[in-house]
């Protein structure tokens, strides 16, 4: 059985979440403190959302320095596939496993509400099992989910295919006001090899049948029959 | 060793949006300060080094906000020191 890894910050608050998703996705799920530097074998890791440190000087800057972190870097650059959702993304960020950076939602207020997500990306650890183009209803819940990088970045993940999720209206079409200001309406992005995967949604609330939408549980079984197809990846 | 008081200012990049600066400005219009312009609202970090002269505690907060108390990717700094 395929083992992910969910880690704890001080802060955290949608770890059960992830956890209660990888297991209903079938996979042996349990908790890393961020304290511990043991990833316990995990075949995959999951950042999960919340406001570690209180979202303290900027979300996820300081959680970024927590000792897991270093494990997390190394597991990652082997080709081990890690999730962020939501403050997990802009842990990624910050830590400079994602290109860019998350800011202040562009009409300042926090935006608790469903969305809808294109399929944009396929090629990833956490997206195989959807098809390009599906539409997808899951939560977003942040503050700072605007998705902002340089124009050069933005060539690059649009050049190599690294935008995984887009927000897009309800009804698939064009949204009617933006959700928080992203640069291109961007809401996941993806490390080269598709291995690490950033999103500020949530699909860790959108994995349950008694909660009316499983929408997100593809993103935990995705992970576990995955393997590395471009060159360079899944060194270890 | 001499202690340095530092002085760190963070701003958000110059031509990135900064919704806070422009809602503090509509306040500020709203106000009848219909001068003011141009608002950015960042962070102002105070702390305390000791270090043998005044450049090498500028070059250790330069290296704290590389590291940690700007993000490169949307922010810029500033940094003043004086004999603490």
């Amino acid at each position: 059985m395929k083992r992910v890894a969910v880690v704890r910050f001080p802060g955290s608050n949608c770890d059960d979440d992830s956890l209660q998703s990888a297991r209903r996705a079938g996979a042996e799920a349990y908790y890393v403190w961020h304290r511990e530097t043991d990833l316990q074998r995990a075949d995959a890791v999951i950042l999960p959302g919340g406001f570690s440190y209180g979202d303290y000087l900027r979300s996820g800057a300081i959680a970024r320095f927590s000792p897991v972190m270093a494990s997390v870097q190394r597991f990652a650059q082997a080709g081990g596939p890690v999730l962020g959702i939501c403050n997990g993304f802009q842990i990624l960020c910050e830590a400079g496993m994602l290109p860019g950076a998350l800011m202040r939602n562009s009409r300042l207020s926090f935006v608790s509400r469903p969305v809808a997500l294109r399929v944009e990306q396929t090629d990833t650890a956490f997206t195989n099992l959807y098809s390009r183009g599906d539409l997808l209803r899951m939560p977003v819940a942040h503050g700072e989910g605007r998705y902002a990088a340089d124009a050069e970045t933005l060539r690059r993940l649009e050049g190599e295919g690294r935008i995984v999720v887009r927000y897009v209206g309800l009804d698939g079409g064009p949204l009617a006001e933006t959700i928080n200001g992203s640069l291109d309406e961007i809401a996941g992005i993806a490390s080269p090899d598709g291995n690490v995967v950033g999103l500020m949604p949530h699909p860790d609330r959108a994995a349950d049948t008694a909660l009316g939408n499983t929408d997100g549980l593809k993103f935990f079984t995705s992970v576990l029959d995955w393997a590395p197809a471009r060159a360079g990846a899944g060194a270890g | 060793m001499t202690n340095f008081k530092v002085h760190v200012r963070v701003v958000p990049r110059a031509g990135l949006l900064d919704p806070q600066g422009q809602a503090v400005e509509h306040a500020l219009t709203a106000l009848g300060f219909r001068h003011a312009g141009g608002v950015r609202i960042g962070k102002a970090i105070e702390l305390q080094v000791e270090a043998e002269t005044a450049d090498a505690a500028r070059l250790q907060a330069r290296a704290m906000c590389d590291k940690l108390l700007a993000n490169p990717v949307t922010e810029d700094y500033l940094v003043e020191v004086e004999r603490g």
